[in-house]
């Protein structure tokens, strides 16, 4: 029954479960573009750094560190930091796509995000199954809708001087928050008291790293580590 | 209409060390079988990363202080957020009630 519904899983599915997240990509997309404009970057500027950086929160530290004048070096490095984290979510959803060629898994990585991630791996937790057209549609509309989104905020950008008013950059947050609930709700009962421990011991050791080390480099440390003490304290 | 040489090659670089680990695990894992112990830890990581990614945005590691400080406002904004969340049970709702809180806490508290 699984095999049937993975092969009539369709790219059509996978736009249609890429829709709730949407709200979340557009107002965050508006404020990247506005906040571009307001760091001096032009729109062609803006739009290629969409296209091709493809990131929320490394857009928005991006602009920052150019407004700043901060050397190509240190924007470039805190940039890897940023989207390092990208490494774990690829590696968690890699071995459901291992059966497709080297292009469809190229193509389906280069667009991998927190928020599609965020999907996918929901469903994968809940025991359905994914396939390469449904991930292409859930990716694909999230892509064109964050390049067009951040388009228009830079196009936006001009009139507003003070984007963080308006609480869209807040949308990234509250987006993961509803992400990690859904998670959370498709728990079974007899795990969900070890998984509410790793909760807890994941903000702890967010607190303690931050202490150390950049908030970005803190959430790949906490995440590996309280991911093994979940290995090693499972059953 | 205008891109400066520059920020041209600042943003490609971005772009290569953001491509990077996104398609790394993809090419990867296509040549070897992950033992059991890896694909276990692996199925910690979306509860794990997006508690650090919500943590992150409360914690204010910037100032001089040994010990992090706590963003008020977006705990402020964070908590009927999480409620909202585990009420409705919807991204759209979560993320639009988010949004409003937060233009709220910024212009009239």
């Amino acid at each position: 029954m699984e095999a049937a519904e993975e092969s009539s899983l369709t790219f059509h599915q996978g736009v249609k479960d890429c829709i709730p997240t949407l709200l979340g990509y557009i107002s965050i997309g508006f404020a990247a573009g506005m906040i571009g404009v307001a760091s001096g970057l032009s729109v062609m500027e803006i739009a290629f750094m969409a296209v091709f950086v493809y990131a929320g929160a490394a857009q928005f530290i991006i602009c920052g560190m150019i407004a700043a004048g901060s050397p190509a070096s240190a924007i470039i490095f805190t940039t890897f930091i940023v989207n390092l984290r990208h490494f774990l979510l690829s590696a968690t959803l890699a071995p459901h796509f291992s059966n497709y060629s080297l292009w469809k898994n190229a193509g389906i990585g280069t667009l991998v995000t927190d928020e599609s991630f965020g999907v996918a791996a929901g469903r994968i937790f809940n025991g359905r199954p994914v396939n390469d057209r449904w991930m292409n549609g859930l990716n694909l509309t999230a892509y064109t809708t964050w390049i067009a989104s951040c388009v228009v905020g830079a196009l936006l950008g001009r009139w507003v001087a003070d984007p963080e008013k308006f609480g869209l950059d807040f949308a990234l947050t509250a987006m993961f928050i509803a992400l990690l609930v859904l998670q959370i709700e498709s728990i079974k009962a007899s795990k969900l008291k070890h998984y509410l421990m790793l909760i807890f011991l994941m903000v702890a050791a967010m607190y303690l790293f931050s202490a150390f080390v950049s908030v970005d480099l803190a959430v790949i440390l906490s995440t590996m580590i309280v991911a093994t003490i979940g290995v090693v304290t499972s059953k | 209409m205008s891109i400066n040489m520059t920020i041209l090659l600042i943003l490609a670089g971005c772009a290569v060390v953001t491509w990077i680990p996104r398609v790394a695990p993809f090419l990867i894992v296509r040549n070897l079988q992950l033992p059991d112990v890896v694909m276990k830890w692996l199925s910690f990581i979306p509860i794990c990363i997006l508690t650090a990614l919500i943590a992150g945005s409360v914690i204010d590691n910037s100032g001089a202080a040994t010990l992090p400080a706590i963003n008020w406002q977006v705990l402020a904004a964070l908590i009927p957020t999480l409620f909202v969340a585990l009420w409705t049970k919807s991204l759209l709702a979560t993320v639009i009630f988010g949004i409003v809180v937060m233009a709220a806490l910024r212009n009239f508290v």
